[in-house]
């Protein structure tokens, strides 16, 4: 039986849908209250910082000064000209975003906590902070970093000779410039994190929500400069991350170092104010972009000018470097670029750090060639699906502008089948007659492709000093039969544990049913990286297939045995170990493997364990949006009609589940294309710090999403799959903008910003009038 | 310190709160509680959502004070003592209406109400009353599917 | 994101409500629905010393037409106006209005009155009150008063009322048979609070237009009349263009305010779209 390719309900639902989950907060009853004392101004020097006047038994102050033998964080990046900006886990002498941790207070319980928060004694000068591209990068502009001249933390360029004479020599230019609203990953769990000493070893568990648990254990025993084999750090149940949850955040040293000093347990939920004003940002870039076509619409060269602000920080391990190097390197997308030249420069501001969040720059960069592509076409008098034909890579494997291999994919084939779907004509008709009425109708196409499952040579080329990249996998059949696979990645929502339960199942011949998916523990787990970047189920799951293919081999071995046969006749299937018409339980042959030794050490030694280790250099999954919209002139508002998805991730492991990551990166997209900006005062005030004013959606606003998959297995993965977690937030802010900028042709504009929030879209058509 | 006396899934309970305590706040740390969970703490993405005398709650807007003699209703009461789903759960896992399962308690809950109202659901009033609460992992589709198969299978559904 | 520490008290008769509102005075605060008042209590914008929960007083949830009027009690919550709450195009136009308002778990909670006593600038009954000429009773340990909808809105989350003070009870006159109501908003998601709304009240009598009301709301401080576009239509009858000037002028007039959500240019634009909307829905009704 094959459990791959199955829609297997998820092992994870049953306990959640119970109200047994463990996130977090849960594990924080009971604890000591950690809260922060957050900077109210963006950019200052801290002139007094006293604890309040009265603290109540029981509670603590904790200062920089506490922290004095805590290292600052400073992740690394040795090209690019790169800024190694530090950040102190608290700081001492000033304040560089509102909302950056000053100072914690512990107390017995929440709103005690807050109570003295309001109570501390906080001073401090402000200065006028740097916010915003014009004026971090003006000529006179005050440094937010004196390690970082004008305000640049890392640049990248690559210009290959005679571009300009290519550029120049083109038929056809199109200029685009646009800008990408900050935005925020918004899990529905915020952060936090529970440490607590445990006295019997001296060590520490922290609980954290986080999605790279090893690299949190690794990166605070460092800050702390204490045994890395003293911190224990889980991620339980996570609720939700989509990469926000990937950084070292300060709070989360201060918890160790609180649990240790006071050898206690304490806790630190942060609320979702802190949330959206506090951990980390994403999005917020500006790019301009000249493309050069000729008299037919092939795109002869791009060039592509990027400003990405990075905030006041730089994340570990990622770094700030993650938004700007992904849109330099990647800005090509699935098509043909002959000629490439792009200058990309990280920006620091008086703003809260940036982290990667689903789609990492690929949202940006996708709304801007894709936008570029509709313009050409409409200057060309090209259909919009027409001019992408003629400039998708359609030869396999292939190699982009700046070096990557693109594997075997699909995407005329995806273009073509969305087109089929859609039916244009049909739609084109249905347009005039809207239109005849005072109703704008619009269609916009969205092709990309989503880099996938990229393994350590991929981020090794961006020089970081922490190089993610392989997954590695212990796997162990226990003497019951049962199958144990402890990996290095950590989900945080996915249902990875089915998934990677699937793949192991068809390997072992067993039901999915007796496979447990061991994450999230460093204790119990291999190293590893966790869950960013579409890797869980690539990585992860080529390593548990290597791991369990391992293990099938000593378990024929051991049955060959049994059996008196050779391992090659053995299959296991249902199970049981099967040769000819002999056969015997694989459980049967675990007991034995592990309680009568005698019968088969020679063959397989004393356990049936085995590691399983796996490094890709990446695969590209595929994809066409296709968004309908209508557009209401007279206010704005932008009705999603239709949204479809033509996706191409190679071999889906589980359908249902694939389909849930399209069906909420596409709503993650269309909330970033049309609902959410973190908005900045000019004196760097956060404006959005609650749900009423950072406005995901709601189901009266998303669409039903339509997916149909395309299933190209390139070699590039050892199971076939792509990844996908991110596609669907990468397409859609484009799909959606071209749709607006077709639905509102008749007034000769386009849009060249998103979130198109119904005012932007009023400040386009305001005073123009529809053309017949 | 204020005394109060409710019944949470039908089990008499007694906590003795500050009355700043939410109702949420109180399930959890008082009853031990822990499937409502908190995702705003000012009423916008409903994931504290529970049934107070019948009626959903956001349980972040409410004082545990003000559940003096109430009957509350909340996500662990909703399966069979042995832990079996019961069919809105079911369609849950079976429509894959949940991925991290924050948010899904909430959902659980407010849909429980709508389910049990008189008069039945049709598509209207499904989106209507599921746009009160956030879900940032799947699109909501599911979701509604999910709320769609358990209003069919217990014949309320208006289609 | 917890509350500062408050005393509470969940008296049974209104009588000990106002008397702990006389006692505590401004550190008091009436907790009906809370669905406003708690979340500013969560981020210590509101921090009340006191708050004096109405809930178990049974005599105040009540929604009851007396002779001429429609009388609202001070717990009569939101989802009681879904269904008409009175017959004829008045228990519609509440109907209309209470839908738009939150979500079904607030709009159970959360009360009319509570929404008039907190006077958010982008409230739908506050507008409804203004353009329905509600009467506001306030009642306090020796007495009783009544402010008129145009006298209770004194800017951003203020209004008439004194401390020590309750709002006890909304009067909404009933309206005569020629009259019609008409509402339109406009919110960015399910929910929200509107960026611009307009409610309308008129009589269509011989075929021309009496006693126009038009309320606008969410682009200020507090609702307001388009006293401009009510006198434009009087004694006219309701062609589409009339309906088109009245809304041009209502948009002409009013003074809408820039904040995150909205420039102030974009909701006068909005004011139009809403006030034509409105005054459609009220003439076609």
């Amino acid at each position: 039986m094959n459990w791959v390719g199955r829609r297997l309900p998820r092992s994870e639902d049953p306990p959640l849908l119970r109200g047994e989950g463990r996130y977090v907060p849960d594990i924080a009853i009971g604890a000591r209250v950690v809260r922060f004392l957050r900077s109210p101004v963006a950019s200052g020097r801290i002139t007094a910082l006293r604890p309040p006047a009265e603290m109540p038994p029981g509670c603590l102050f904790v200062t920089g000064a506490d922290l004095a033998e805590v290292q600052p964080i400073k992740p690394g990046l040795r090209r690019f000209n790169y800024r190694a900006v530090e950040q102190p886990v608290l700081p001492i002498e000033r304040v560089h975003f509102v909302g950056q941790a000053i100072a914690a207070i512990v107390a017995p319980g929440a709103a005690l906590a807050e109570d003295l928060l309001e109570a501390c004694e906080l001073d401090i000068a402000a200065e006028d902070p740097v916010i915003g591209f014009d004026a971090a990068l003006a000529p006179d502009a005050a440094l937010v970093h004196p390690i970082a001249p004008g305000n640049v933390a890392v640049e990248g360029e690559l210009r290959p000779e005679a571009f300009a004479e290519t550029l120049a020599s083109a038929a056809h230019m199109v200029e685009f410039a646009f800008r990408s609203g900050r935005q925020s990953a918004m899990p529905l769990e915020g952060r936090g994190g529970v440490a607590e000493y445990d006295r019997a070893t001296g060590r520490i568990r922290l609980s954290a929500s986080a999605q790279m648990p090893h690299q949190l254990r690794t990166g605070i025993a460092q800050l702390l400069g204490m045994p890395e084999a003293d911190l224990q750090v889980i991620a339980p149940d996570v609720g939700g991350g989509f990469g926000q949850k990937m950084a070292l955040f300060p709070e989360y040293p201060v918890l160790v170092w609180l649990a240790r000093k006071h050898r206690g347990r304490f806790a630190w939920v942060e609320d979702r104010n802190e949330n959206l004003i506090a951990s980390a940002h994403s999005r917020d870039q500006r790019h301009v972009l000249r493309a050069g076509f000729d008299a037919e619409g092939r795109l002869l060269a791009l060039e592509a000018d990027i400003l990405a602000d990075v905030g006041a920080f730089s994340v570990f391990p990622t770094t700030c470097a993650v938004e700007p190097l992904m849109a330099l390197a990647e800005y090509p997308g699935p098509y043909k670029v002959p000629a490439y030249a792009v200058r990309t420069r990280g920006v620091l501001t008086h703003t809260c750090p940036m982290a990667p969040y689903r789609g990492v720059s690929r949202p940006v960069i996708t709304f801007g060639i894709e936008r570029v592509m509709d313009r050409a076409a409409a200057a060309l008098g090209l259909a919009p699906d027409e001019i992408r034909r003629r400039n998708l890579h359609d030869v396999f494997p292939a190699r982009s502008a700046t070096g990557m291999v693109l594997d075997e994919a699909s995407y005329i084939q995806a273009l073509d089948e969305a087109v089929h779907i859609l039916d244009i004509p049909a739609f084109r008709a249905r347009q005039a007659a809207a239109r005849a009425q005072g109703r704008y109708l619009g269609l916009g196409l969205s092709v990309f492709n989503e880099r996938t499952g990229y393994g350590t040579p991929a981020f090794a080329a961006r020089s970081m000093d922490v190089v993610p990249g392989y997954e590695v996998v212990d796997i162990a059949m226990l003497p019951s039969g049962e199958v144990e696979a402890r990996i290095g990645s950590s989900p945080h929502g996915q249902g990875l544990r089915t998934t990677l339960s699937q793949i192991i199942a068809d390997r072992l011949g067993l039901d999915p049913g007796h496979i447990r998916i061991i994450h999230g523990d460093t204790d119990r787990t291999p190293y590893g990286w966790g869950s960013f970047a579409s890797r869980s189920l690539v990585i992860g799951g080529g390593a548990c297939q290597v791991a369990a293919d391992k293990l099938a081999d000593k378990l024929r071995r051991g049955a060959a045995r049994l059996l008196q046969c050779e391992p090659s006749d053995v299959t296991l299937r249902d199970g049981n170990a099967v040769a000819g018409a002999a056969s015997m339980p694989i459980a049967e042959l675990a007991r034995l493997a592990h309680q009568r030794s005698e019968l088969l050490s020679d063959a397989i030694g004393f356990n049936l364990a085995e590691t399983g280790q796996y490094d890709p250099g990446g695969t590209f999954s595929n994809a066409c949006h296709a968004a309908i919209v209508e557009v209401e002139a007279e206010t704005g508002h932008v009705r999603v009609e239709r949204y479809l998805v033509v996706e191409d991730a190679g071999r889906i492991i589980n359908p249902m589940i694939a389909d849930g990551q399209v069906q909420g990166g596409v709503a993650q997209g269309i909330a970033n294309a049309l609902f959410e900006e973190v908005i900045y005062a000019p004196d760097g005030t956060p404006l959005t710090g609650t749900l009423a004013d950072y406005t995901p959606p709601t189901c009266a606003e998303i669409p039903e999403i339509e997916i149909h998959h395309l299933e190209t297995i390139s070699d590039a993965t050892i199971t076939g799959a792509k990844g996908l977690g991110e596609g669907g937030s990468i397409g859609a802010p484009a799909a959606i903008a071209n749709a607006i900028s077709d639905a509102l042709s008749p007034f000769g504009v386009d849009v060249a910003e998103f979130p198109a929030t119904p005012p932007r879209i009023r400040a386009l058509v305001r005073g123009r009038a529809p053309r017949a | 310190m204020t005394e109060v006396r409710f019944t949470v899934n039908g089990a008499a309970q007694c906590a003795e709160v500050e009355p700043r305590l939410t109702l949420a706040d109180m399930l959890r740390e008082e009853c031990g509680l822990t499937g409502t969970h908190l995702g705003c703490e000012h009423g916008v993405c409903g994931a504290c959502t529970v049934l107070m005398d019948g009626l959903p709650v956001r349980g972040c807007l409410v004082f545990g004070v003000q559940a003096e003699g109430a009957d509350i209703r909340t996500v662990e009461g909703l399966a069979a003592p042995d832990g079996t789903l019961n069919v809105l759960q079911r369609a849950f896992q079976a429509q894959h209406g949940l991925q991290c399962g924050f948010c899904t308690p909430g959902f659980l809950m407010l849909a429980t109400w709508m389910l049990e109202q008189p008069g039945g659901v049709d598509e209207a009033r499904l989106r209507d009353v599921l746009a009160s609460n956030l879900c940032r992992c799947t699109g909501y589709q599911n979701i509604l599917a999910a709320v769609r198969a358990a209003a069919q299978e217990m014949g309320v559904w208006k289609g | 994101m917890k509350p500062a520490s408050f005393a509470h008290h969940a008296p049974l008769t209104l009588e000990e409500a106002l008397a702990l509102l006389a006692r505590h005075g401004e550190e008091a605060r009436v907790l009906a629905g809370g669905q406003s008042l708690v979340p500013t209590m969560a981020f210590r914008m509101a921090r009340p010393a006191v708050l004096v929960d109405i809930n178990r007083i049974a005599a105040l949830d009540h929604v009851t037409v007396e002779g001429s009027v429609l009388r609202i009690g001070a717990l009569a919550r939101h989802a009681r106006f879904e269904t008409p709450a009175v017959a004829g195009p008045l228990g519609a136009l509440l109907a209309r209005v209470a839908h738009h308002i939150a979500h079904p778990p607030l709009r159970l909670r959360g009360t009319f009155c509570g929404s008039l006593a907190h006077a958010d600038p982008a409230s739908e009954w506050c507008a409804t009150a203004l353009a329905l000429e509600a009467r506001m009773v306030l009642a306090r340990a020796d007495g009783l008063r009544e402010v008129a909808a145009e006298d209770w809105f004194q800017g951003v989350f203020s209004t008439a009322m004194a401390p020590g003070e309750m709002l006890r009870e909304v009067v909404l006159p009933l309206p005569a048979p020629a009259w019609r109501g008409g509402f339109a908003e406009f919110a960015r998601r399910a929910g929200d609070f509107a960026l611009a709304m307009a409610v309308v009240g008129l009589r269509l009598e011989g075929g021309v237009v009496r006693g126009a009301r038009i309320a606008l709301g969410g682009i200020g401080g507090q609702p307001v009349l388009a006293r401009e576009a009510m006198a434009l239509l009087e004694s006219q009858p309701p062609s589409p263009a009339l309906l088109e000037e009245a809304a041009a002028t209502a948009a002409r007039h009013c003074d809408p305010q820039e904040d995150l959500h909205a420039p102030a240019e974009y909701r006068r634009e909005l004011v139009a779209v809403m006030v034509k909307r409105a005054l459609r829905q009220a003439v076609s009704a």
